[in-house]
């Protein structure tokens, strides 16, 4: 595995050489990759290829068997608070608590986020999107789509130079997921938010991301821009290249080209 | 909005807004938190009427009984308030937020604590009040002393329950009965209701290690020979330093492990 160059300014995300192994598995192995400053990159993998491991890693909530991350120049395993604030994350695979309210959830987490005139962030993030009326209802009464309008308000809240979204659309209507994607979009465009993305939906990444991540068993097995790895495996969707990935057809596809 | 703080009271008091918001929205959770002392109180006020005109011992200080199981109560709840505050983070499936927050493992800690002291309050309160009215006894009466050992019993509550929530955090929610049934095996070594002198010999090590003998030794020391004896309290204290100081690195320790094994996005039910 070569080492990456020293961090740099220009890069939010390095991961370098990362890997985690829960006993006999090896969930993750030998990462290395970067994230440019104000880009969106996906982790593209079916189930287990070790997008949610990579994501917890990043955040500092899973702790890296070896190698290293770096998010904003800080070291994510030995100074992760020193950045925690001006990072957020969103992921269906945890919760906000379902009794308190929209608005009681947004409080609490702005405060923990030290946002300042809190009110009338939560106001805005409320107006844009669309979750005023609910403002007062327990978040547990929301539906699905609601609740995940809930979610990215509260990924939002601190307005993060670095955004780490797991599956953002999953369990939503097309309609729904379609404006969602819409919002993280303007949301990048506003505050040039560094963000990255694992999901498993081939539409979301290919609207969304400049870079994608293919992963398999852990490993990078191969990266580029959606329409750079659509062009190279011959395919007409990022869907179909996921699959060439997946199956571990990419020699054949290239033999075949030949 | 950057920066690096070791210790914020904004984040400590955003944790305890949250469980703050909850108990306001649900009646019947805070009279559950009462419930179970005044239920108590009553049961030791009617067994103590009785006592008292059928032994000498509890005629001799007619509220040791009420007193005591007031002051058990403090401890039970305390580590009620710890165990139940961070199972409810758990239950929420909200403990992945959290440690993705900026707030920290040892102010989550000092938060835990904070709010057990709330919920303690409200627990115990309202029924150590009514002891006045409907049986005599005022535990109050105690004096000055007596805040020393209601805050050492809060304190050792609350240095069992961390150390509970840091099984539960551990072992997942399978663990989370030890919240209600890990604390009584401390009763029958606290001489809640008899003085320690009657535990056998070998047994003396293990119960004068633990601050709750000492704040209960101390109590009837108050109402039997009416002597403030605050060499029992600071004793307990001392103990309480160690204990507390154990449990927030068991704690602290727990974490880690779950973050070495990848447990703080999958807990829940």
């Amino acid at each position: 595995m070569p080492r990456l160059t020293p961090v740099q300014p220009a890069d939010a995300i390095v991961a370098d050489r990362l890997v985690k192994r829960f006993g006999a598995l090896t969930a993750v192995d030998g990462l290395s990759f970067r994230v440019r400053t104000g880009s969106t990159t996906g982790l593209l993998g079916g189930n287990g290829a070790g997008k949610t491991t990579t994501l917890s890693m990043l955040l500092g909530i899973v702790l890296p068997s070896s190698g290293s991350v770096h998010i904003l120049g800080t070291d994510m395993v030995k100074r992760r608070y020193d950045v925690l604030q001006r990072m957020n994350f969103s992921s269906p695979y945890v919760d906000l608590p379902r009794r308190l309210s929209v608005a009681e959830n947004l409080t609490v987490y702005g405060w923990l986020y030290g946002v300042s005139d809190l009110k009338r962030r939560i106001r805005l993030l409320a107006e844009d999107l669309q979750l005023t009326a609910f403002l007062d209802r327990p978040t547990g009464d929301l539906s699905a789509g609601q609740r995940t309008r809930v979610a990215l308000a509260k990924a939002l809240l601190n307005d993060p130079e670095v955004l780490l979204l797991d599956e953002p659309t999953a369990s939503l209507d097309p309609d729904t997921a379609d404006w969602v994607r819409g919002y993280i979009e303007a949301f990048r465009g506003r505050v040039n938010a560094t963000i990255l993305i694992a999901s498993h939906n081939m539409a979301e990444v290919e609207r969304l991301c400049d870079e994608v991540l293919m992963l398999r068993d852990g490993r990078i097995v191969d990266r580029g821009a959606p329409q750079e790895l659509i062009g190279r495996y011959g395919r007409r969707t990022l869907e179909e290249v996921f699959l060439d990935v997946a199956r571990n057809r990419r020699v054949a596809v290239q033999a075949a080209g030949s | 909005m950057h920066g690096c703080d070791l210790f914020s009271f904004r984040r400590v008091g955003a944790f305890l807004l949250r469980h703050l918001y909850v108990l306001k929205r649900s009646w019947p959770r805070l009279l559950e938190l009462a419930y179970w002392p005044f239920v108590q109180m009553i049961l030791w006020g009617f067994i103590t009427t009785f006592l008292v005109q059928n032994s000498n011992w509890v005629a001799q200080a007619s509220g040791v009984l009420i007193s005591a199981v007031l002051l058990w109560d403090v401890l039970f709840r305390a580590n009620l308030g710890v165990s139940v505050t961070f199972l409810e983070e758990m239950w929420a499936r909200n403990l992945g937020q959290l440690f993705v927050s900026p707030l920290r493992a040892y102010e989550l800690v000092a938060a835990l604590w904070l709010m057990s002291c709330i919920r303690t309050v409200i627990s115990v309160l309202p029924a150590a009040f009514l002891a006045v009215p409907l049986f005599g006894v005022s535990v109050f009466a105690l004096g000055p002393v007596l805040a020393a050992l209601f805050a050492n019993l809060l304190l050792f509550g609350c240095s069992v329950g961390l150390a509970i929530a840091a099984l539960v955090l551990r072992f997942g929610l399978g663990a989370e009965s030890l919240a209600w049934v890990a604390v009584f095996a401390l009763a029958p070594l606290s001489g809640v209701y008899y003085p320690v002198s009657v535990l056998p010999d070998w047994l003396m090590p293990i119960a004068l290690a633990l601050p709750s003998v000492h704040v209960f030794e101390g109590m009837r020391a108050v109402l039997f020979e009416n002597a403030q004896r605050w060499d029992l309290a600071g004793l307990a204290f001392a103990l309480n330093l160690v204990y507390g100081l154990a449990s927030t690195l068991f704690f602290l320790r727990m974490v880690r492990v779950a973050r070495m094994r990848g447990l703080l996005l999958q807990q829940g039910e």
